[in-house]
């Protein structure tokens, strides 16, 4: 396996307000941004093979593959690859870190050009229309005319969405994933709890902890409650059920129950590589999304993207219905859609875990309208 | 589900019921055989509707639209006349609410197809009459706690129901075992197959 293992590395690419107007959807802007981008495979000689993947609220733009020095693979790696899915021998794979992020692309922990201190709070609110406008910009300036297709989960499928809305003439296809056209309030409930956690916390600071202690509790707590909405009470059963770490009660408040221990672990392991503000921005920018109505057909040229729509049955966090009002909407509209609600007891985690029906999909699709692009 | 039946025979009826380059929707569309053939032979724009997964699968591999759904609520979110057909072949009678589905199908599409066993089939008549069970026939092949079947009809129901549905029956096909059944159909017909449309 190792020898097909793709070697990558992270690049970057940063605008100023004087190249590229950037103005945020609060009516903010910065001097500059920069956008982390990796790229996968070769973009061939029509240009047409362009993938651009959009990634999660904790993702980054390390897709798949490793880096030379740091052999942690990329967070979709089993979909992304030599032979995989999204065929980095077929197509040319773009994904990037959005801005507002802490994983190189400019975001609340960026040192401002101006104070020479991180922005902190000072750092615009951000919603998604303003990741994917910055993403555009990437995607000009890697001379790609028209992606084949864009393709992301979660906060990545609302990005699909923003891009079918704001930029339909540049993609051939949209694959929202395990998404939803505008967020819930029980979905915008369990985010307002991330945040209070983090800004509880006395080392946040009013978000001005940077070169200090940082706010580690919250933010555990934070990604604590993520991780109980990203899995399904079916597969918590099947991975913890009631095992205990030591054999018996310890008559304490230490963690007793596996799924204790696993949460803990996955909140202190969190904090070594998340941003507590940037965890903040982003969320609210989930919570802002909202594409439902008609504003998904504002630009005509909509009509002429196909979409692949997929959820996972037992995702509670963005459950089916929400996939299905987005078929729905595509259906009213009569545009070339393809739905699948696929099978599996993962829930919300399903669309980095279910790699067998989900690539076999995805990778038709993908085939199918690349062969439909080379006929016109 | 399996047909027992000579599906070609049905299935090249619908395909020369449509017209080239029409907009086609097949609810229960299967592994999308028959989507496939019209888009190949006769350029449709083709849209499934199915709820086996493993289908889903085998119309995505074969480039077709299809939406992972049941046919009750598949309808639900096309305007009005969005197809130039609705095929509901061998899969009205399995719908829960025949009614609310024919009235979309009819809503949604400017023709159905309809295609469904015939329950008045001469060996299902004998078979309740003198056994005193529930037809078992070549078109009804399940037993009556594995079908998948929700409503038994006959060719003579349906007539009756585009009466009082003021439905109008454009063309009318009955199969039989041997081919096409021309003599008292409700009796010798296994299987039947209507291209209605709504009487404007």
């Amino acid at each position: 396996m190792d020898d097909s293992r793709l070697i990558v590395d992270t690049k970057y690419f940063t605008f100023t307000n004087h190249d590229r107007k950037f103005i945020f959807d609060s009516g903010e802007s910065l001097p500059e941004i920069t956008i982390a981008y990796e790229t996968y495979g070769v973009l061939n000689q029509n240009r047409d093979n362009a993938i651009l993947i959009l990634h999660a609220l904790s993702g980054d733009a390390h897709v798949a593959g490793v880096y030379e020095n740091d052999q942690r693979l990329g967070w979709w790696d089993s979909m992304v690859g030599p032979n995989k899915a999204i065929d980095t021998n077929k197509y040319f794979v773009i994904c990037s870190n959005v801005i507002g992020g802490c994983c190189g692309s400019s975001g609340p922990s960026s040192i401002n050009p101006l104070t020479k201190k991180p922005y902190a709070l000072e750092f615009p609110i951000i919603t998604i229309f303003d990741m994917v406008r910055a993403q555009k910009y990437l995607i000009d300036h890697l001379g790609i005319d028209k992606l084949l297709s864009v393709v992301g989960g979660s906060m990545g499928g609302m990005q699909v969405l923003a891009w079918a809305a704001l930029f339909p003439d540049r993609i051939q296809s949209a694959i929202p994933i395990a998404t939803t056209l505008k967020h819930s309030p029980q979905q915008i409930a369990f985010d307002e709890v991330g945040r209070q956690a983090i800004m509880a916390d006395p080392d946040w600071c009013d978000g001005n902890y940077y070169g200090l202690k940082i706010p580690q509790r919250g933010l555990a707590v934070a990604r604590m409650i993520g991780h109980i909405t990203y899995m399904s009470e079916d597969s918590m059963e099947k991975k913890f059920s009631r095992r205990l770490k030591d054999k018996k009660y310890s008559f304490s408040f230490m963690a007793d129950f596996e799924v204790e221990g696993y949460l803990r672990y996955r909140g202190d392991s969190f904090v070594k590589r998340f941003d507590a503000n940037s965890y903040l921005y982003i969320t609210k920018a989930m919570d802002y999304f909202n594409l439902s109505d008609e504003f998904l057909f504002e630009n005509e040229a909509v009509r002429d993207v196909r979409f692949l729509v997929i959820s996972f049955n037992s995702d509670w966090l963005y459950p089916s219905y929400q996939s299905r009002a987005i078929v729905n909407l595509l259906k009213s509209k009569m545009i070339n859609s393809t739905y699948c609600d696929i099978d599996s007891n993962y829930g919300h985690d399903a669309f980095l875990l279910e790699v067998d029906q989900q690539s076999h999909i995805v990778e038709h699709f993908l085939t199918n309208t690349h062969n439909l692009c080379k006929k016109d | 589900m399996q047909k027992r039946l000579d599906i070609k025979t049905d299935y090249e009826l619908i395909y020369n019921m449509i017209e080239p380059n029409s907009k086609v929707l097949d609810l229960g569309c299967g592994d999308g055989s028959l989507l496939l053939n019209l888009v190949k032979g006769k350029k449709i724009q083709a849209q499934g509707i199915e709820i086996n997964e493993v289908f889903v699968r085998k119309c995505v591999e074969k480039g077709l639209n299809v939406f992972h759904s049941d046919i009750d609520s598949g309808l639900f979110g096309y305007p009005d006349d969005s197809f130039d057909y609705v095929i509901l072949n061998q899969s009205m009678q399995q719908t829960k609410k025949v009614d609310f589905v024919m009235e979309e199908s009819l809503r949604v599409g400017k023709k159905v197809i309809v295609g469904f066993p015939n329950f008045a089939y001469l060996w299902a008549r004998m078979r309740l009459f003198f056994k005193g069970k529930v037809p078992i026939t070549i078109s009804l092949p399940w037993s009556w706690y594995n079908t998948e079947n929700l409503h038994f009809l006959s060719i003579a129901d349906f007539i009756d129901y585009c009466e009082v549905k003021d439905v109008f029956i454009e063309e009318a096909f009955y199969l039989g075992k041997k081919g096409l059944v021309k003599f008292l159909p409700n009796l010798f017909a296994l299987n039947a197959l209507f291209l209605i449309k709504k009487k404007s």
